[in-house]
């Protein structure tokens, strides 16, 4: 079967591809690379890197080398607050192949870090200075950094380095610091507190209620690849001062450039950061403490470094999903119709950092109630900064919000898919804006019938197998359409084909093989011909790989630098050219050349064209357009997750024994890559409703399972066949129809699989995770 | 990790030898642990005698039983035809333990005497009885979900991980030992010893003492036994509660059984009083019920294993309810 094969052989495909008009404006033309029957988009083209990935020939940042390259080690902090008394470094310094100890006593003077979402140019997860004092702020600190010539000498200095501590009172208990909670100055740059009427009194008045505290622990990030880096201070030639090299496993290479820069006092262009390959990055590997430790631990030996995190590395450096306990109520009336919806409540934070972790998120589009109050608080605690993990918010939100539902749906005795098309809004019921795709009802239709919804038992604890009560349940899940500002493609065309590039980043999702793809369709050129660049700092521009708005932030960009493309083409043609005399809006790209809308007669190749001109190649770079639409319509993915689970009569064990996701998520530009994406997620989504959880010690801020054996992830007997399905719909005001489907996945399921245990057993579990003794 | 030295021991003598000339010596089997608690500093050996030359026999002796040389895998223990023909829950144990690559590395002598993965235990910046006698135990007031209701004391409540150890528990097998004194043998359920005062004294084993071999002697309703596991997920994980049994009908009375619990104490633990129970009386509900709390009457939770007490008693009362249901029908499962 060929890669491109659509399987919709009936389609008709249309010849080329117009330029994208303004897509963003409300009476704007939709990008035509959503019309359905194009070729290649949607298409399962096998990833790019495939082969690479699987025969060890794409390179990771911890597989990269340097001439005299030395090994980081890093020493932990035992306390959560206080000072470091003491420290005791002469054993390891004494050891074979020792080159280097730092601690706050020699490090080299680094500015504070600018902060992710206080900053514009903030990749960090806190602002606590980096070994610079004897502060420690958090259980797990880095407080001493060992370079040897071996990973094992390192390793076995670090360990030998003996830290007296003068420990001082810490806010290490959630129980205690929830009492103190204080609301935020904002929510991800919105309101921490939303209000619509008076929900209060309509919940006091409604004829039925809902009202229940739901709770979800933290959760660290496991992604397959721990952090790592290999970097170099390079002497440039001449004269010309260092250059700082870093191959790192980076979500956002820009703004890590733009923050060392901070941190170092020097100028972005003496950095260069390459992240080609990311082994998972959910929202974890951002800047953190150990990339400009090990910047200045090179720095100050004078040589290149690897450092490589352990697994309980990651869990001491890198923040992870913060705790919540977050309060549901609801009030309807006897037909289900929403007069009440409050969601509030609590998230552990630091003072240090700034992401309530935004739990009411996907609560302000999903449902038309009359009254409405979001709010938000959090409690300070001495904790490594939380930060984002794949669908910030909407993932332990919905979990809150959907099992709501489904407990106002059985106390109405009401299908609760029926109870959520009553609420279904005509416009976003807190911003007032008209959705710009919403199919919500068709994807739930959809699913609900390939599931077999109708054989759900209305009254829970309805079927058995063996010792196995059956249950059914749905959620609905849902994540916002982004595209952030900053996007710069540039498109270098050459006889041979074409290469785009943007500072973008593949981190496991499919980026290169999608984007590829769409390039391909919208220069009429074959998969084949086009490179795509991505993963490094001297790209123009910057995108970030987050918000499950890469697709839409380079499709933006890559619209924008094929009008570029086209009007320089344009201009290079004589008047005896096919194409005289034609404008951009006129012209369509296909057959690897430009064409006559509608006139099959006139066309012109890109190589006749360069050759005419006597160019070898032809380079345009162009910036997306503003990102309009987002202030025009409140814009968002769907879906709807069903689970199937199976609750053990005897040992109260949870299995789920299918599981489908239903999703509106626009046009699906690969249908491999993008269910690898919802499968992914849901996955995710499995984990966090049965198991995972940070075991935080509430006497000592202490993370106790910083390891995979003990941090439960579902192993492959856990995952059931997941079936995944799309409305394809897409959206008219986003580059190619097209949202994101990156962190969508994971919403929902929390929800879905605790009505489904209810509806098995008929206990209701409200505090994640779902394990065996909640339900004995 | 320390720096540490190696050497190979042809057989359990030599090992024993080298063992005695050397410094702070620990035998390494599979290394599927020790090696793990050398990464965390836990254990800090001067020297490592590999061990993993000594038998990978398993031998039928003259009554029907089976002699279990200690390198064997425990991949290869689960493999074998006659285990799983005459001892089944012995290769169902080990197979619900651990990953196919662990149990491809890991050895019958070096299961028995794995350490316990309290997350106290591994974590040096807390305080552990075990690891430092007299240090206090951080696990009583903290996370203890995977720790003991039976055995425990003010010192310890760590819980032996293994499950291949509840099945030999069970079967009655019988431990050969070797050490500088000459060879010796221990009841299999003599060979793990309760925390008490000294959690740091896990086994019977006197210095330098070696398990050169496991025995299983005939115990004809084996056939039927079984081992069922129950944990937070649906596999790698360690038992929350698990459950080793097997029981001879004679007419509608119990004749005999074997019942031995994983994931609840900090030895493997037999339920002997569960059995004393069981013997002798009528195969009926209230004879299960009273088994069963006869056992549990000895359990000491705590808040955040409390979950484990009803659990065990579900789960030994299926599980006895299933064996005796299997024995009326023939003892086809």
């Amino acid at each position: 079967m060929s890669a491109l094969d659509t399987g919709r052989s009936g389609d008709t495909q249309p010849a080329g591809v117009a330029l994208a008009g303004d897509y963003w404006r409300p009476e704007g033309r939709p990008d035509p690379l959503g019309e359905k029957g194009r070729s290649g988009i949607g298409a399962p083209l096998s990833r790019v890197d495939g082969a690479d990935k699987v025969t060890g020939g794409a390179r990771f940042a911890g597989e990269f080398r340097f001439d005299g390259m030395l090994y980081a080690a890093l020493v932990y902090s035992t306390i959560a607050n206080g000072r470091i008394f003491g420290i005791d470094t002469r054993d390891a310094e004494s050891l074979d192949g020792v080159a280097l100890v730092m601690t706050h006593q020699n490090a080299p003077r680094l500015n504070t870090p600018p902060v992710f979402l206080r900053a514009p140019n903030g990749a960090a997860g806190d602002d606590h200075p980096i070994m610079q004092t004897d502060r420690v702020h958090w259980n797990g600190q880095p407080v001493a950094l060992v370079l040897a010539e071996t990973q094992e000498q390192a390793d076995a200095a670090a360990e030998s380095i003996r830290v007296d501590y003068a420990a001082e009172p810490a806010m290490t208990d959630f129980a205690i610091a929830k009492t103190q909670a204080r609301q935020p100055d904002n929510l991800l740059g919105g309101p921490a507190e939303i209000r619509v009427g008076d929900a209060d009194s309509a919940l006091a008045a409604a004829a039925y209620r809902v009202d229940a505290t739901y709770t979800t622990p933290r959760h660290n990030h496991n992604a397959i690849e721990p952090h790592a880096l290999t970097l170099a201070w390079v002497n440039e030639p001449e004269g010309e001062g260092e250059t700082l090299r870093i191959h790192d496993a980076s979500q956002c290479v820009d703004l890590a450039v733009a923050s060392l820069a901070e941190v170092f006092g020097i100028d972005i262009s003496r950095i260069h950061i390459t992240s080609p390959f990311v082994g998972g990055g959910f929202g974890g590997k951002t800047l953190w403490q150990h990339q400009i430790l090990a910047a200045a631990a090179a720095k100050l030996a004078g040589r290149p470094v690897r450092l490589a995190l352990s697994r309980e590395g990651v869990y001491r450096v890198v923040g992870g999903r913060a705790c919540t306990e977050q309060r549901v109520a609801l009030g309807a009336d006897d037909r289900g119709r929403l007069q009440a919806l409050i969601h509030s409540g609590v998230a552990a934070m630091t003072r240090h950092n700034n992401l309530p972790e935004p739990f009411f998120q996907a609560t302000k589009c999903l449902y038309a109630a009359d009254h409405i109050r979001l709010s938000i608080d959090v409690a300070d605690m001495h904790m490594l900064a939380n930060t984002f993990m794949r669908a910030p918010g909407e993932s332990v939100g919905t979990f809150a919000l959907e099992s709501a539902l489904d407990e106002l749906a059985d106390q109405l005795g009401m299908d609760p898919l029926e109870l959520r098309a009553r609420n279904e809004p005509e416009r976003d019921p807190t911003s007032g804006l008209a959705f710009s795709s919403r199919h919500l009802l068709e994807a739930a239709r959809a699913g609900a019938e390939r599931f077999g919804w109708s054989e759900r038992s209305a009254t829970p604890g309805g079927r058995h197998d063996g010792e196995w009560q059956i249950g059914m349940g749905c959620a609905t899940a849902t994540y916002p359409y982004m595209r952030m500002p900053g996007a710069v493609a540039t498109i270098t065309l050459t006889p041979d084909g074409a290469t785009v590039g943007i500072a973008a980043h593949e981190m496991g999702m499919g980026t290169a093989t999608v984007q590829t793809q769409v390039a391909a369709a919208r220069l009429g050129l074959p998969v084949e011909k086009i490179a795509f660049r991505y993963g490094d700092s001297q790209l123009a521009g910057s995108v970030l790989a987050g918000g499950s708005q890469q697709t839409a932030a380079i499709g933006g960009a890559v619209i924008a630098a094929q009008r570029a493309l086209v009007t320089e083409l344009l201009s290079l043609v004589d008047e005896h050219s096919p194409l005289s005399g034609l404008s951009p809006d006129e012209i369509e790209c296909r057959d690897a050349g430009l064409g006559a809308i509608g006139d099959g007669s006139r066309f012109e190749s890109y190589r006749q064209i360069l050759a005419s001109a006597g160019r070898s190649e032809l380079c345009v770079e162009a910036s997306a357009a503003e990102s309009q639409e987002l202030g025009n319509w409140s814009m968002h993915s769907f879906g709807t997750i069903f689970c199937e689970a199976g609750v053990n009569a005897v040992t109260g064990e949870v299995r789920i024994r299918r599981l489908l996701g239903s999703f509106d998520c626009g046009r699906i530009l690969n249908a491999k890559t993008a269910a690898s994406q919802f499968r992914g997620g849901m996955i995710m989504g499995l984990g966090m409703a049965l198991m995972e959880e940070t075991l935080f010690d509430a006497r000592s801020g202490r993370v106790m399972n910083p390891s995979l054996a003990d941090y439960h992830v579902p192993v492959q007997m856990d995952v059931p066949e997941i079936e995944v399905m799309w409305t394809d719909i897409p959206d008219p005001h986003t580059p190619m129809g097209a949202h994101g489907v990156g962190e969508i996945g994971i919403t929902g399921v929390g929800a879905a699989v605790a009505n489904a245990v209810y509806n098995a057993c008929g206990k209701r579990v409200r505090d994640l995770p779902i394990t065996l003794d909640k339900l004995l | 990790m320390n720096a540490f030295d190696y050497h190979q021991a042809a057989d359990g003598t030599q090992a024993i030898e080298q063992a005695v000339r050397c410094q702070q010596a620990k035998y390494l089997g599979g290394g599927t642990n020790l090696v793990d608690l050398m990464r965390e500093t836990v254990e800090r050996p001067q020297t490592l005698i590999d061990v993993t030359r000594l038998s990978r026999d398993i031998t039928d002796t003259d009554g029907g039983g089976l002699i279990i040389g200690a390198a064997v895998t425990n991949a290869a223990l689960a493999g074998d035809a006659r285990v799983r023909r005459r001892y089944p829950l012995l290769a169902r144990a080990i197979l619900s333990g651990a990953s196919a690559q662990i149990r491809n590395m890991a050895t019958v002598g070096g299961n028995l005497l794995q350490r316990t993965r309290c997350a106290y235990f591994y974590d040096t910046a807390t305080r552990c009885n075990k690891r430092e006698p007299g240090a206090g135990c951080d696990a009583l007031e903290g996370f203890h979900r995977y720790h003991a209701i039976f055995g425990t004391s003010s010192s310890c409540i760590a819980t032996h991980p293994s499950d291949m150890a509840v099945a030999l528990v069970a079967l009655d097998a019988r431990v050969h030992l070797r050490g500088p004194a000459g060879d010796r043998q221990l009841a299999i359920t003599e060979l793990h010893r309760e925390p008490g005062e000294r959690p740091d004294l896990e086994t019977e084993l006197q210095p330098e003492e070696l398990i050169v071999a496991v025995e299983l002697p005939p115990l004809a309703m084996a056939v039927h036994s079984q081992y069922r596991k129950v944990r937070d997920r649906a596999s790698y994980a360690f038992a929350l509660v698990s459950v080793a049994s097997m029981v001879e009908l004679d007419g509608d009375t119990i004749a005999d059984t074997r019942l031995a619990l994983g994931g609840v104490g900090t030895k493997p633990w037999r339920a002997w009083q569960a059995e004393a129970a069981l013997r002798g009386q009528p195969a009926t509900a209230a004879t299960l019920a009273a088994a069963v709390d006869a056992e549990l009457a000895a359990a000491r939770p705590l808040p955040g294993n409390t979950f484990k007490v009803e659990l065990a008693r579900r789960l030994m009362i299926a599980e006895l309810s299933q064996r005796l249901s299997d024995a009326r029908n023939g003892g086809d499962a």
